[in-house]
Order: C-alpha cells, then sequence, then structure tokens
C-alpha cells in the first residue's frame, strides 16, 4: 500500500490516468444520479431498481451494436423506450405504492430490480458484454497516458444530456410542475396541477436519463445482467451526499466519487474500489448527523 | 438498515415460494430401468454462463450413454437421468438444494455444481448424508484437505492453473539474460476460493524461482472496471501479468488492457476460453496464455466418445454458440458422468457403499484424460496444460513454439 502512494509521487502521468478515468465515468455516475435525486425528491420514492434501469439501457445499446448500428445511435432509442418502460412501471406498480411507507416502496423497488435482472440474465445470458463503438484509444504523453475516446465521447455526451435536463427542469411547464411538486405536492395540486402525471412523468423520465447512461456504460465498460446493484448504491451515495434537487452538486460528487473510485483502487487494491463508495456514503452519513445536531441546539 | 430488511423478507417470501414448489412427488434412486443422479448447478446468478457448458457437458455424456445401451448392472442395462436444480450461483442455496436432493428426491449419486466456492458448500452436506458425489468443477485444493470420503473430482486441482505459465515466464527471462530477481510479477485475482487457489500456486511458484511480486490486487465479486489496477501496471512495467476472476474477470481485464494499450511481455488469465476473449477481442487477444484442463488435441481417448477431438466435433454439433471452441468445463463434466457409468458397472450394485468403494478405486482413461483418485478424492492421472492464442487459435505452448515477448495492439 505505501509502495503504491510511493508509485503516485513519483509519477504525475499515473495520477494524471487515474484523475482523467475517475472523471470521465464518474459523469456517468452522475447523470443516473440525477434520475434518482428527482425520483426521490419528488416522489419520496427510494428507486432500488435504478442500477438495473442503467443495465437496460445498456443491454438496448449491446442490441444495436451487435447489428452493426453505432451504439450512440442507439442512446435517443434507449431513452425513448426506458421512458415507456418506466411509464408503464408507474402505472402497474409504482403508482400503487408511492403513498404508502417508505418500507413498501423500498421492497416493491428492490422486487423489480430483482425481477429485471433476472429476465435480463434470462435473455441476455449472464457473460459480460459490451457495446462496441469502433472507438480507438488516444495516446498522450508518449504512451504515459492513454484516453479511451469511448469515454471521452461519453463524458461529452452525459454533459450534452445533464444541460438539457437543466434547461428542461428551468424552462419547461412540465419541469416547473416537477419541481413545485416536489416542493409541496398538496400546495401544487391545489394550484391545479395534475401531480399524478407529475409522478407518473418523474418516473419515466428518471428511467430515459439510466436508459442513457446505460448506453454510455455499455460503451466504457461491460456490462452484465447482475451488475445493476453496484449501479445503484453508486446512485445512493452520490443523492445522500449532494443532497437533492441540487444538480450541480450531484454533478460535483459524481465527478468525485468517480475520481476517489479509482484513487483508492490504485492504492488500496481493486477490491476497496466499491467498498470505498459504501465508505464515503458513511462518511457522508457521519457527517451530516453532526451538521444537523449543531442544526438543532442553534434551534433550541 | 431498512434496505437490509428490505432484503431479508424478500428472500424469505423467495424460500418460501420455493418451497411450495418443492413438494413434488418423492422419487428414488434406482427406479425400473433408470439411474438418477441429481446436481444442484448454476442456471442463473453470476456463475450462469459456466453452469450451463457444465450442465450441457453432463447432458451429452448421459444421452450418449443412454444410446449406446446404457449402464449394465446385474446383467440389466440401466438408462441413466439427472435432476437439476439453479443454485442461483449462491452458496447457501446450493446447500439447501443438496439437502433436498437427497431427502426429498431420494438421490444417492450426486454430479457436482459449478465453481470451487458452490462445491464447498455442497460437500458438507452429501457428506452427512453419506451420498458420493463426483464433482468436475470444484478445484480448489482446499476441498481435499478436509477428509472428505464421500467426494471425487476428475478435475486438477487449481493450484496448477497459472503456476506452469509463472516456470515459463521464469525460464524465458533467464535465457534472455534477465535475474530471477528482476523479473516482475503482477497479479489481479477475484476474492473468491478457486481464484484464491490459483493465486496461492502462482504464489508458490513465484517463490520458488525466486521473481519479484509488484503487484498483488484483489478483484472484487461484480467486477466491470480494473483501470486501478492496470494504470499500475502501467507505472511498476511488470514482465508477467497474471489474471484470474472467472469470466467476467478475463473480459474485463482483456477489454481493459486493449483499451488502456498495455505493453506486456507476457500476460496470463484463467477462463479464456469460456470468456470468449477471442471472438470479442479478436486480434488484441494474442499472445494471452490460457491454462486448460482438457485440449481437444490431445491424444487421449475412449469407447464412449471415442477422442478428444471426436467429443469436440460431437459437441460443437449438438449445442449452439460452441463454434469457435468448447470449454473444458463442459468436457470434464461429460468426464465425470462417465466415472459413474464406470464406478456402477464395477460395483455391480446400486449399494451406495459399494459404489463409493468402486469410485475410489477408479482407474479409467477417457477422452478427457486419465482418471484415478488420491484418496482425497482429487484426480492425480491428468496434468493442465498451458495453451497460448495464436491467431486467435489456441495452441498448446512450450518454451520453443512460445510467442514471447508481447507488444501492445
Amino acid at each position: 500500500m505505501l509502495s503504491n502512494i510511493d508509485l503516485l509521487m513519483d509519477s504525475p502521468f499515473t495520477n494524471a490516468q487515474l484523475l482523467l478515468d475517475g472523471l470521465l465515468i464518474g459523469a456517468l455516475f452522475a447523470l443516473s444520479a440525477y434520475g434518482l435525486a428527482l425520483v426521490w425528491g419528488v416522489m419520496n420514492v427510494k428507486n432500488l431498481a435504478q442500477g438495473d434501469f442503467v443495465i437496460m439501457g445498456g443491454y438496448i445499446a449491446v442490441v444495436f451494436a451487435q447489428n452493426g448500428i453505432h451504439p450512440i445511435i442507439a442512446l435517443p432509442i434507449a431513452a425513448i423506450v426506458m421512458f415507456g418502460f418506466g411509464w408503464l412501471l408507474y402505472i402497474t406498480i409504482i403508482k400503487r405504492v408511492i403513498e404508502r411507507d417508505l418500507f413498501t416502496s423500498l421492497l416493491a423497488t428492490f422486487g423489480i430490480a430483482i425481477v429485471l435482472a433476472q429476465g435480463m440474465n434470462l435473455i441476455f445470458g449472464p457473460d459480460v458484454r459490451v457495446a462496441e463503438s469502433g472507438f480507438e484509444t488516444l495516446v498522450l504523453f508518449d504512451g504515459n497516458v492513454t484516453v479511451s475516446e469511448a469515454k471521452l465521447a461519453a463524458f461529452l455526451l452525459a454533459a450534452l444530456l445533464a444541460t438539457g435536463l437543466i434547461t428542461f427542469m428551468k424552462k419547461s411547464r412540465m419541469g416547473q410542475a416537477i419541481r413545485a411538486t416536489a416542493q409541496d405536492a398538496r400546495a401544487a395540486k391545489v394550484m391545479g396541477i395534475d401531480t399524478e402525471k407529475v409522478y407518473a412523468f418523474t418516473f419515466s423520465l428518471n428511467a430515459a436519463i439510466c436508459g442513457a447512461a446505460g448506453v454510455l456504460i455499455a460503451m466504457v465498460w461491460v456490462i452484465q445482467p447482475f451488475f445493476g446493484i453496484t449501479h445503484s448504491i453508486r446512485s445512493f451515495v452520490i443523492v445522500t451526499a449532494a443532497g437533492f434537487g441540487n444538480l450541480p452538486g450531484v454533478i460535483m460528487a459524481g465527478l468525485g466519487l468517480g475520481a476517489m473510485e479509482q484513487f483508492s483502487g490504485f492504492v488500496l487494491g481493486a477490491e476497496f474500489q466499491q467498498a470505498t463508495v459504501v465508505g464515503v456514503l458513511i462518511g457522508v452519513l457521519i457527517w451530516r448527523q453532526v451538521q444537523q445536531s449543531k442544526h438543532r441546539q442553534v434551534v433550541e | 438498515m431498512l434496505m437490509r430488511r428490505a432484503f431479508l423478507s424478500t428472500l424469505a417470501l423467495g424460500v418460501a415460494a420455493a418451497g411450495l414448489v418443492a413438494a413434488g412427488p418423492v422419487s428414488a434412486k434406482v427406479e425400473g430401468d433408470t439411474i438418477t443422479l441429481g446436481s444442484a448447478i448454476s442456471f442463473t446468478g453470476k456463475y450462469s454462463s459456466n453452469g450451463i457448458h457444465a450442465k450441457n457437458g453432463y447432458n451429452i455424456a448421459v444421452k450418449r450413454i443412454n444410446e449406446m445401451g446404457g449402464v449394465k448392472v446385474g446383467g440389466k442395462a440401466y438408462k441413466l437421468k439427472i435432476i437439476y436444480y439453479d443454485d442461483e450461483s449462491t452458496p447457501a442455496r446450493g446447500a439447501q438444494l443438496a439437502e433436498r436432493l437427497i431427502k426429498q428426491d431420494g438421490v444417492k449419486f450426486m454430479l457436482g455444481p459449478y465453481s470451487s466456492g458452490l462445491t464447498k458448500a455442497i460437500a458438507p452436506v452429501t457428506e452427512k448424508h453419506k451420498i458420493p458425489m463426483v464433482e468436475s468443477e470444484g478445484a480448489a485444493r482446499s476441498l481435499f484437505s478436509q477428509g472428505y470420503k464421500y467426494l471425487f473430482a476428475v478435475l486438477s486441482t487449481s493450484e496448477q492453473y497459472l503456476a506452469s505459465a509463472v516456470a515459463l515466464a521464469a525460464e524465458l527471462n533467464k535465457k534472455a539474460g534477465k535475474k530471477p530477481g528482476d523479473v516482475k510479477v503482477a497479479m489481479a485475482f477475484e476474492n473468491d476460493p478457486f481464484s484464491l487457489d490459483v493465486r496461492a500456486g502462482v504464489m508458490e511458484d513465484v517463490k520458488k524461482h525466486g521473481l519479484k511480486l509488484v503487484i498483488d490486487d484483489k478483484l472484487p465479486r461484480d467486477i466491470s472496471d480494473m483501470t486501478a489496477t492496470l494504470t499500475k501496471v502501467r507505472a511498476v512495467k511488470p514482465d508477467l501479468l497474471v489474471v484470474s476472476g472467472h469470466s467476467k474477470g478475463a473480459a474485463t481485464a482483456a477489454r481493459q488492457i486493449k483499451e488502456l494499450k498495455l505493453n506486456i511481455p507476457m500476460i496470463a488469465m484463467t477462463h479464456c476460453e469460456s470468456s470468449k476473449i477471442v471472438n470479442k477481442y479478436g486480434s488484441s487477444v494474442n499472445g494471452y496464455l490460457c491454462p486448460t484442463q482438457w485440449t481437444e488435441t490431445l491424444p487421449n481417448k475412449d469407447s464412449t466418445f471415442g477422442t478428444a477431438m471426436d467429443y469436440y466435433k460431437t459437441f460443437q454439433s449438438t449445442y449452439e454458440g460452441y463454434e469457435k471452441s468448447v470449454p473444458y468445463q463442459s468436457a470434464q463434466a461429460s468426464a465425470a458422468v462417465m466415472v459413474w457409468k464406470d464406478a456402477f458397472e464395477r460395483a455391480q450394485s446400486f449399494d451406495v457403499e459399494k459404489v463409493r468403494d468402486a469410485l475410489a478405486a477408479t482407474n479409467m482413461s477417457t477422452f478427457y484424460g486419465n482418471i484415478k483418485f488420491s484418496p482425497a478424492g482429487n484426480n492425480i492421472a491428468k496434468p493442465m496444460f498451458l495453451r497460448q492464442i495464436q491467431d486467435g487459435k489456441y495452441n498448446v505452448v512450450t518454451p520453443s513454439n512460445v510467442q514471447w515477448p508481447l507488444k501492445a495492439k
């Protein structure tokens, strides 16, 4: 471990490589985390199937790539398909649990997660898959730093999507209605907002965002039917750290988490890469607790 | 806490549902002219690709043996049949299902699951009920140090998997004039019984040859990114990179080594065939060293399948998706069924103890290799083989035909 730190100290290239990889992939984490923040903030549903939506999007890209269509073209299609799928799930399941207590919605979404993972396993099999994008690798600094063009493209697309989302939430009628419902669902209802429709739209939008993120994940990493859970956990960590309704916060937390994973994977070994995610979650929760207790004292 | 509770409740529901389905008719070990074997194996979950390779191997052997007149005991010909349950790649489920096969289905003769981890979970159950199990997919050495009397494995144990790659690296570098202490080895192993056992074998050989260990990373079970480890590889420039993490590990490593354009003179990894890296990553995986339990080019043969090559062709024409290669996981599964047939015919009885003793005395040649069990139950008559991917083909490798050192592609 210490020798790994020495290695980092000695080689600026290694640092640059890890940082770059972390930030590029972190943008994709931020994307699906933002979807979770939306659903959590607006509907108070903690969607445990978040990661499985991501993997579903990934498989759409894989199917396209296998049929010779570039995965980037699959991006809007995956988003549309997943939007429809989200709507269907909302009408059939989520609608019925949204008013119930926290435990019911957790259980329902956990069940959805299991069904989706096993369903994908039945359809696509358990082998790890990749959406071949045909992108090459950029070599910088004499081969000391390499940037996969796929990661770069995914990063740019994620940025584009995030910009689109911000604009949508700020400017469009639906975006405003979603924000109003998040602030106070009852008041929004009184003002004539069809909150039922807002809920359905929010959940579907989240599925669409996840679908898009999944396409990008399938381009830069590998996917497998059971990899959803790690993506779900990442989203939860990011949202817990950043809070909902705070897109810049989510983006920063996503990028930070991506970079942190790479560095901890380097220093502590790959097995701690995911442990870091959970470690960060605990850290954030403790920090929040301390902050809030201070706040409570002030209120008293 | 809540997530955990949600998880537990879901689990309880699932178990209850499975219990309802389980209340079916009770069948016996040998009924009429049918001998029933049982196996809990992974059809879903992370091991399901190899679980299915193994199931296909079991089935093709059952089919062939039945077509050739079945198992002859006491002047009568019996057909073989296998009851399968899906262990979902989880050890706890595997143990439950083994219990169910033995107690509810009355199975007296077991075939193994896929992976050392699952075999470790099931072996105590079969042992407790004194039910013999012939397994073909659990290679961890620790399976054969428990004093099990009813466990027999047709494959070579896992510490032998990559040891020969280390020896090869030592030899080649020595010839090239490098001191052993300057030959750097980087390792990345999944944190599961099998891979850790492979690691133990590699460690022994690294020590024996006096090589220098520079990276020793463990990979998580659901590995989808190993750029951090590989970035370290770029920084320390090892002479040999060793990776073992079942099919997902091999696929992830192959992809990212290509993507990072790493220059590593020698790369060795397990599960090359079953992860289909040649189909996926083409020429970028040329030169990878891959250990195998079996290869179709071996001169082995038997009266059931013919030569190793005959088996290979029969398998390809029976199942879809094996055009490029037949994984050794399937071949050894077939061998396990052949061991059962041989034991029944030598025992001339279905008495469990007599059959167990016949299993222990097994000494046969098959297309898969020779099979003879040590008192601990592992096969001591068959070596591991090391192959190299050369122009997309798997060729058995020796110091004279090895392609080395490799260049980044």
